[in-house]
Parts: C-alpha cells; sequence; structure tokens
C-alpha cells in the first residue's frame, strides 16, 4: 500500500475505483440528491395534473407511472441512499475507525446503483410505458396487468436491494470489529446506534422483497401461481409479504434520521442528550414491533377481527417508544442555551411535523376507522409527514450542520434560514390540505376529482411548487459553500458539538484516525 | 460460534447466512405458511380443495341455513355462468345437491376453473363439499354449454349465530396456461 498516506487519485478514476468512506460517501449523498431532484420532478408533474380537476396534462396511464415511480425513486433512491452516504462519512468518524470495514465492497454497493436506477428510469422508454401499479406493486396489478417492463423493474429492485444489504453488512462489520479502544456499545454516538440498529432491519427484510420480486418474475414468465387464484395463488399473500418487508422498511428510513436529529439538537442545546439509554432500547422496541404489525396496512384485506385487534393493538403500541424520543428531545431542549441554526430549524421543524405525522398514524392504526381513511389522501398526507418532514427535513439538517467539517467552508447562514422557511410553509401548504381532502374520501392515486376537492388540491399544488423551488435555493447555497464558501478552521466548527468527528481537523482530511483515538473523559 | 478468526469476516459470514436465510425463509416458510395457516383457520374464505368425505351424523332440522350462490367472471372471461338457483334453505349434516349453469360463446375450446370463496369467512370450515367442479378444471368444447354439479353439506357444529352462507365463484380463462403447461411436458 505505497500511496496509503497520499491524498486522493485524480480524475475520474479517484471516483471509479476508490475505497475511502468519505468519497464514497459524498457519491452516495450527490446520487441521493439527483434521485430527489428526479423524484420530484415527477412528484411536480403530479400536482401540476391535479392542479385543477379534469384531465390537464397527462395522461391517465402516464399519471399512474408517475405516481408509481415518484415513490420507487424516493424511496430506493433519495431516502435510502441519502442515509447511507451519511453512514460512509460519518461513522468511521464518529467511532475512530479509518474507513469502513469493507471497503471494496463499499465501492460496489455504490456503483451497482446507478445501473439500477437507470434501468428502473428506462422503463419510461419502453413499449407500454413504465410501471404503472403503485409503488406497493400490488399483485395481480404487478403480475397479470402489468406492462412488459414490468421485468426490468423487478430486476433494478433485485439491484438496489442487493447495494442495500451489502451496504448493511458493512456497516455493521463497521460498527461491530472497528471502535476505537474504550468506544463501548453504551458510549456510540446515538447516529451509530439507530444505524446499526436500520442496518439489522436491512439484512432481515430486504431478502424477503427480493423474495417478492422473484415470485412475480415467476410468475410472468415460468408458470407458478404464487399469486394468481386461477392456478391455486393468493393476490392477498403478496400484501402480506410485501408489508412484512414494507413496514420495517419505513423504520429503515426513519430510524436513521432519528439519530441525526439526536446528535444536533444536542449540540444547539449545548447540553447532553437527555436519556441517552433510553433512546437506544426506545430504537431497538421500535425495531422489534416492526416486524409484528406489518397487516395494518391491510385492515380492508378481510382479517378475522382477533387478527385486527392484534395489529392494532400491536401498532398502538409503538407510540409508547417514539413517545420516549420526542420527549427526550423536547427534554434535552428544555432550559438549554438553544440557538437557532439553519440545522437546528430543520430538527425542531422535524420534532414538529413528524410528531403530527405520528398522530394521524395513530388514527390510521385503529382497525375500524381505518376502512374509511385506507387508501385515500389522508394516508398521502400522513406518510409525506413523517418522510418529508420526518427523513429529509433531518437529512436537510444533516447536510447543513456537517457540511462545514467535510468541506472546510461555512454556508450562506441567512440563506439557509431561508430555506429552511420556504421549505416548512411550502411542505405544510402542500400537505396539510391533503388531511382533510383525504378525511372527505378523496382516493388516493387518481388523477381527476370530485370537484368539491378543487380548492384544496389547488393549494396542495401551489405548496408543492414552493417546496421543490426551495430545494433549488439549497442546491445553490451548498454548491456555492464547497466552491467559494467562507473557510472555517476550527475542529469544532459549532461550540456545542460534541463526538470524536468533531476532534479531527476541518476540512476532514482524506485519511483520519489512522493511529485509534484515546478517548478522553468528555468523549467517552 | 466463530466463522471464520478475522472478526471482520466472521461478521461477514454470519451476516450472508441470515440474508440468504431470508430469502429462503420466504419460499420455504412464508407460503406455506400462509396457505397452511388460511387452511385450518378458514381464513380468507377459502374452502378444502379437496372433496369431504361425509361422516354419519344427524341431520339437525331443527335449524336452518340459507345458502346462497354467487357466480362471477373474471376479468376478460368471455363465458356464460351462473347458478342455476341463487339461494337454498338447507339443514345442517343434511347432503345437498345444486348445479351451475356454464356456456362457452366463443369458437374455441377453452378450459376454465372456477375458484370458491365463502363468506362469512367463519363459516368457511363448516362448508363441506363432497363434489366440487371447482376440484378440477372445466373443459368446454366452442358454442356448447354444460351444467356443473355441486354437492355439498354444512356441518353441524356451524356456529349458532351464523344463519346465512353466501358462496361465491370466480370463474377464470386458464386455457393458456394448461396449454402452456402441455408444451412444456
Amino acid at each position: 500500500m505505497g500511496d496509503h498516506h497520499h491524498g486522493p487519485a485524480t480524475g475520474i478514476g479517484r471516483w471509479l475505483f476508490t475505497t475511502n468512506h468519505k468519497d464514497i460517501g459524498t457519491m452516495y449523498l450527490w446520487f441521493s440528491f439527483a434521485m430527489f431532484i428526479l423524484g420530484g420532478t415527477f412528484a411536480m408533474i403530479i400536482r401540476a395534473e391535479l392542479f385543477q380537476p379534469g384531465m390537464q396534462l397527462v395522461e391517465p396511464g402516464f399519471f399512474n407511472q408517475m405516481t408509481t415511480l415518484h415513490g420507487l425513486v424516493m424511496v430506493f433512491g433519495a431516502i435510502m441512499p441519502s442515509f447511507v452516504g451519511l453512514a460512509n462519512w460519518l461513522i468511521p468518524m464518529m467511532i475512530g475507525a479509518p474507513d469502513m470495514a469493507l471497503p471494496r465492497m463499499n465501492n460496489w454497493s455504490f456503483w451497482i446503483l446507478p445501473p439500477g436506477f437507470l434501468m428502473l428510469a428506462s422503463t419510461l422508454f419502453m413499449e407500454g410505458g413504465a410501471p404503472a401499479f403503485g409503488w406497493t406493486f400490488y399483485a395481480p396489478l404487478s403480475t397479470t396487468y402489468a406492462a412488459p417492463s414490468v421485468t426490468f423493474f423487478i430486476f433494478a429492485i433485485h439491484i438496489l436491494g442487493v447495494s442495500s444489504i451489502m451496504g448493511s453488512i458493512n456497516i455493521i462489520a463497521t460498527v461491530m470489529n472497528m471502535r476505537a479502544p474504550g468506544m463501548t456499545y453504551m458510549k456510540m454516538p446515538l447516529f451509530v446506534w439507530t444505524w446499526l440498529i436500520t442496518a439489522f432491519l436491512l439484512v432481515a427484510v430486504m431478502p424477503v422483497l427480493a423474495g417478492a420480486v422473484t415470485m412475480m418474475l415467476m410468475d410472468i414468465h415460468f408458470g407458478t401461481s404464487f399469486f394468481s387464484a386461477a392456478g391455486g395463488g393468493d393476490p392477498v399473500l403478496f400484501q402480506h409479504i410485501f408489508w412484512f418487508f414494507g413496514h420495517p422498511e419505513v423504520y429503515i428510513i426513519i430510524l436513521p434520521a432519528f439519530g441525526v436529529v439526536s446528535q444536533i439538537i444536542p449540540a444547539f442545546s449545548r447540553k447532553p442528550l437527555f436519556g441517552y439509554a433510553s433512546m437506544v432500547y426506545a430504537t431497538a422496541s421500535i425495531a422489534f414491533l416492526s416486524f409484528i404489525v406489518w397487516a395494518h396496512h391491510m385492515y380492508t384485506v378481510g382479517m378475522p377481527v382477533a387478527g385486527e385487534l392484534f395489529f392494532m393493538y400491536a401498532t398502538m403500541l409503538i407510540a409508547v417508544p417514539t413517545g420516549v424520543k420526542v420527549f427526550n428531545w423536547i427534554t434535552t431542549m428544555w432550559r438549554g442555551a438553544l440557538s437557532f441554526e439553519t440545522p437546528m430549524l430543520f430538527c425542531i421543524g422535524f420534532l414538529i411535523l413528524f410528531t403530527i405525522g405520528g398522530f394521524t398514524g395513530l388514527m390510521l392504526s385503529i382497525a375500524p376507522a381505518d376502512f374509511q381513511y385506507h387508501d385515500t389522501y389522508f394516508v398521502v398526507a400522513h406518510f409525506h409527514y413523517v418522510m418529508v418532514a420526518g427523513a429529509v427535513f433531518s437529512m436537510t439538517a444533516a447536510v447543513y450542520y456537517w457540511l462545514p467539517k467535510w468541506s472546510g467552508r461555512m454556508y450562506n447562514e441567512t440563506m439557509g434560514k431561508v430555506h429552511f422557511w420556504i421549505s416548512f410553509v411550502g411542505f405544510n401548504i402542500t400537505f396539510f390540505p391533503q388531511h382533510f381532502v383525504g378525511l372527505a374520501g378523496m382516493p388516493r392515486r387518481i388523477p381527476d376529482y370530485a370537484l368539491q376537492f378543487a380548492d384544496f388540491n389547488m393549494m396542495s399544488s401551489i405548496g408543492a411548487f414552493i417546496y421543490g423551488a426551495s430545494q433549488i435555493l439549497f442546491l445553490y447555497n451548498v454548491l456555492a459553500t464547497i466552491i467559494a464558501g467562507e473557510k472555517v478552521t476550527d475542529e469544532k466548527v459549532w461550540d456545542g458539538a460534541e463526538g470524536l468527528e468533531w476532534t479531527i481537523p476541518t476540512p476532514a482530511p482524506y485519511h483520519t484516525f489512522e493511529v485509534p483515538p484515546k478517548l478522553d473523559a468528555a468523549h467517552a | 460460534m466463530r466463522l471464520s478468526a478475522n472478526p471482520t469476516t466472521d461478521t461477514v459470514l454470519k451476516l450472508a447466512t441470515v440474508s440468504v436465510a431470508m430469502f429462503a425463509f420466504v419460499f420455504v416458510v412464508m407460503v406455506p405458511l400462509y396457505n397452511v395457516l388460511c387452511d385450518a383457520l378458514g381464513i380468507n374464505g377459502k374452502t378444502s380443495a379437496q372433496a369431504y368425505t361425509a361422516v354419519d351424523a344427524a341431520v339437525d332440522t331443527g335449524r336452518s341455513i340459507t345458502v346462497q350462490f354467487i357466480a362471477t367472471n373474471n376479468d376478460g372471461m368471455p363465458w356464460e355462468f351462473r347458478p342455476q338457483v341463487t339461494a337454498m334453505a338447507v339443514h345442517p349434516g343434511a347432503a345437498n345437491d345444486t348445479v351451475f349453469f356454464a356456456a362457452n360463446p366463443t369458437t374455441q375450446d377453452m378450459v376454465a376453473q372456477a375458484i370458491p370463496s365463502v363468506s362469512p369467512s367463519r363459516a368457511a370450515e363448516y362448508f363441506h363439499k363432497t363434489e366440487c367442479f371447482c376440484f378440477n378444471q372445466q373443459p368446454l368444447g366452442g358454442e356448447s354449454n354444460t351444467l356443473m354439479p355441486l354437492q355439498f353439506i354444512v356441518d353441524q357444529d356451524l356456529p349458532k349465530d351464523i344463519k346465512t352462507i353466501t358462496l361465491s365463484y370466480t370463474l377464470f380463462d386458464v386455457t393458456a396456461r394448461v396449454s402452456d403447461q402441455i408444451a412444456a411436458r
């Protein structure tokens, strides 16, 4: 390893062949932002069509392709890889490791993603169009009635599943084997804890998703009847398998967000996180419960009453550990020396809006009430409160918080605050009215609607354009920071920040912790 | 248990085993378990796909159950398909016969498969079929019709609160599926 102590290689080869966790983290983050813009473009097409009742811009079939691809690209292309990127950048720096445990596999986990999404996006140009059966791809819509492009969709899911599993194995191997001496499990930063648990969830359920799409492949091409009633199979079986993956999946998305918020709120409250141990146990409880609640997504399939009751109570139980977390974050801020820089604003936005999303989730968990809410815009409003205001807001906070450490340059604070306020207002204008139209019965994934929903839908669309535009401001701010931001050299960019990543020079050198750090009292 | 002396390799091997096991779990556990549970608990309204052997039991003439019949064509199925009688009153324990009418209006020979579903789903395990056209695929020549028999017994142990049972059949066109299987042989 002659070049071990040198900086990065030059040219495109640096990015193609890199095994450096910081380079790979950067690529994940940029890739996920590109996917965020792509998925956002699909969302803008959806909202433009729904701006007024009646058919305005696109064909219904194309509208269905947009709702499907928007969901798939945002979940698998934007949110999940963005947190993997964050994990790559931060986990070695937070536990005092020189790199990830398996650097070459790390390179592979990233580089199979772009071809996977290229394959998924290419279905838009195929005969019969892209997948149009919703991101949940229920059979037989996704088997008997799907366009031929579904086969490419299946292989795309396989590829990004493999990528996620490799990424997770890497994270677990890193956290379990490469912590600096003295960094015991209960001293790890909470972001590392939430990712460790998330990675276990991924290893357990991504193969289940791969199994589901493999069964679809066999039903479509090899004459099996897993999901075909005519051959003795059962379409409801698909929903059970999908949601056995799908419910842990939503925690895969939100747990790293919890970790980010648990790092940032203490920094700007200038107090240690309240209830560290209870945060760890709450995270583990949520992860466990996520495996036994999947059928609350399918109350209307005709389950026995005992089943409905079991899934209802189990789901409600999740509110307890989640409530512990929200309590701890608020208590961390209580009597803290608060300041409201952009990362903190996004975290407080997260806290308020995620809690609203949690409450609508509780409403949806009530089996008898869910028959009214099922497949309406109320569900759409609920999961955008937890996915966008939850995962995306916390991701945005993370970028603002760690960007100075990564780049050695400070972002424009005023522009950051403007970005927050436009996002916050735009987000709420978009999604709050969707609660009302949903309760009044407007179904999701429909390109047209009754006249009574016109005003709220127009509001929603205007809000979506505002929220979408604010992301361009974010992109500009990040680029301007990297190219010409004010230089920062303090190791601790934020005076309240704690953790090993704030003990290394700013900007973070290409190689860090080649010699394991000694944990002093302040960091132990 | 250690799979390798190198702790990282050890962790990776264990986790890779878990992910492969979870992939296998879907096929060898979830699918059979789902079918077994549906069968055993009678949930999803599934009735047994095998003929029931009648046991010698007294007919409960004190109780009368209304059994309704519904016939539906799956999307794209061109047959005419309907029950000869839409409802009948039966006593638990007694064997009852009825027939469904099916006609193939096309000029092609076709094969159909009827899939039953019982509502309320709790009644499924008490609804026994001693003979049913749904046990087999039904071939029918072009422009011809047929009467398809059904013989059933409602169990004496049917919960007291159930007074009406609805038996619904959905008819699927499996012509292509059958010819594929013949071609594959």
